[in-house]
């Protein structure tokens, strides 16, 4: 299970533009860096990255190998209805990681 | 009416070059395939890309902005802003945004899909540029246009270079 | 490139760490945090945009996790670190009674381990490791840095302060000369900084990870083309006391960025 931290307002009216920030620990090794014995490091990088709200996509990235290791991504979203933001990551070597942060509008 | 050559001539600099060929203008929705190039990139293989999710459409310059320092100390962690001026509403809104660069193995950067849920098109990540190069922005509307912007970034790098580590 | 150290070498004399001729004037220093761009900065005050703070959660987590023979965590013995251990990583390295000279935070972790916890001591530079010193580091962000300079510590800040002065390696070049020296000068684009441990571990860009000052010292020596002092030699932890005592009342920022 690799590290997440996701920044989330506790609460928000109803209609306002929140910030979500998302940092999660992964060496997005990018497959073009030559290693000590002069082979190539095989890629394993987080492919995409998904966050819906009540089950709803928000927001929707493909990173590439050109995302820094431990990838930081910042959104924003209309703050619409109280409930469940669901974060996902996917990528190289069946890497999976699902996270949810709950979001009060009032 | 805006024409195509002056737009293309303003997204390229005089480092750039254009080949406009039948086979370049072809291949719009390119979908997962630069995830297994084996080609380096160049400005060409850039505008390529380009070209790969743009399609027949012509960007216009505007509306989107990369915010990134115009010198950075170390390539592998370079802090970048998209913003894309849009009221975000469901008749007017931002519905993807792309950025490529031009010197790193492989094109492509970010591609990022958005809706009028997002209520503001901008978002931040950090890159890795592998040499001092430009990147490129393209913002896709509802309305089927799309907006670019470039910046030029000069990547130093560190004075010693460590060996692979334990 | 002045000559100062290479002078004072050769007329040491180790009564007490006062002040040579070349060392930074205590009003001048500043942590090298002074010399990044603003985005970079930007980075490392956001706790949720810091790399390192990933590393602070996986050691809070360990914190608190049983280990070892004893089935005991670390909170078990010292409770809430976040009263507990607020401090602690300011006065280290530190002297230790069954060492009888100074350890560093990492070995001190380790000592815990493997008298208190019976676990087996963590590797330098394993992710466990790294992650208990951010945490403990964090801990005491904002804290100045308060080395011990009493008849305990000097001769070992003394030795640290020689290494620190010595010629080395086959540039010939002593720590000193670049960061007493040509402090705020660049080095091949880079800026050399006055090099204060004061957010160690930290998130250095170019090894895109966590990594301890024991890591940055052995790279700057291999930099210098100079044999880098092996992880469990003395001398690494002398430097780094001299390192930390040079530092005195600057404020610790762990976990720190660095390009």
């Amino acid at each position: 299970m690799a590290r997440v931290l996701i920044n989330v307002p506790a609460k928000a009216r109803r209609g306002e533009i929140i910030e979500i920030k998302t940092l999660i620990s992964h060496p997005m090794e990018s497959g073009f860096r030559t290693g000590t014995n002069g082979t190539m490091i095989p890629r394993d990088i987080i492919t995409l990255f998904r966050c819906t709200h009540n089950g709803s996509e928000i927001f929707r990235a493909e990173l590439s190998p050109a995302i820094a290791a431990n990838p930081f991504i910042s959104f924003f979203t209309v703050a619409a209805e109280s409930g469940t933001l669901e974060f996902r990551w996917t990528g190289d070597n069946g890497f999976v990681q699902s996270e949810t942060a709950e979001l009060a509008v009032e | 009416m805006i024409r195509a050559a002056d737009v293309l001539a303003a997204m390229t600099d005089r480092r750039t070059f254009i080949v406009r060929t039948a086979a370049i203008a072809a291949g719009a929705g390119a979908g997962r395939a630069w995830l297994f190039s084996s080609a380096r990139a160049t400005p060409q293989v850039m505008q390529e890309a380009i070209r790969a999710i743009v399609g027949e459409a012509v960007p216009q310059r505007g509306r989107i902005t990369l915010d990134v320092p115009p010198l950075v100390e170390n390539g592998n962690v370079v802090p970048l802003t998209i913003t894309v001026d849009s009221p975000m509403t469901e008749a007017d809104h931002v519905v993807s945004i792309h950025v490529v660069n031009e010197k790193n193995p492989q094109p492509h950067v970010i591609s990022v899909t958005v809706g009028p849920r997002a209520g503001r098109a901008k978002l931040s990540t950090r890159i890795k540029l592998a040499d001092s190069q430009q990147i490129v922005g393209l913002a896709e509307m509802s309305d089927g246009s799309f907006w670019t912007a470039s910046a030029d970034v000069v990547v130093t790098l560190a004075a010693c270079v460590e060996p692979e580590v334990r | 490139m002045k000559l100062a150290h290479g002078f004072v070498v050769a007329g040491l004399v180790l009564a007490s760490p006062a002040a040579t001729v070349g060392e930074i004037p205590l009003g001048e220093r500043h942590s090298g945090y002074e010399l990044m761009t603003p985005e970079l900065r930007a980075m490392q005050d956001d706790d949720a945009a810091n790399p390192g703070m990933l590393s602070v959660l996986d050691g809070e987590a360990l914190w608190n996790r049983a280990d070892g023979a004893s089935g005991k965590s670390c909170a078990r013995c010292h409770g809430d670190a976040t009263s507990s251990m607020r401090g602690v990583a300011t006065r280290y390295p530190a002297v230790d009674a069954v060492h009888r000279r100074p350890i560093d935070l990492e070995q001190r972790v380790n000592v815990c381990r493997v008298e208190y916890q019976q676990a087996p001591p963590l590797a330098f530079e394993s992710k466990e490791l790294l992650a208990l010193a951010a945490y403990l580091g964090h801990l005491s962000k904002g804290l100045p840095i308060t080395i011990a300079d009493g008849d305990e510590t000097r001769p070992f800040i003394a030795a640290g302060r020689e290494i620190f002065e010595l010629r080395q390696g086959q540039l010939n070049l002593s720590c000193a000369q670049c960061h007493d020296d040509n402090w705020g000068q660049h080095l091949a684009g880079a800026s050399i900084p006055q090099a204060h441990p004061t957010g160690y571990p930290l998130y250095r860009l170019e090894w895109q990870s966590l990594g301890s000052l024991r890591r940055r010292l052995r790279a700057c020596m291999i930099g210098m083309r100079a044999e880098p002092y092996a992880d469990v030699a003395p001398e690494i932890v002398d430097l780094e006391l001299y390192l930390a005592w040079r530092a005195r009342g600057l404020n610790l920022e762990t976990p720190a960025v660095r390009p």
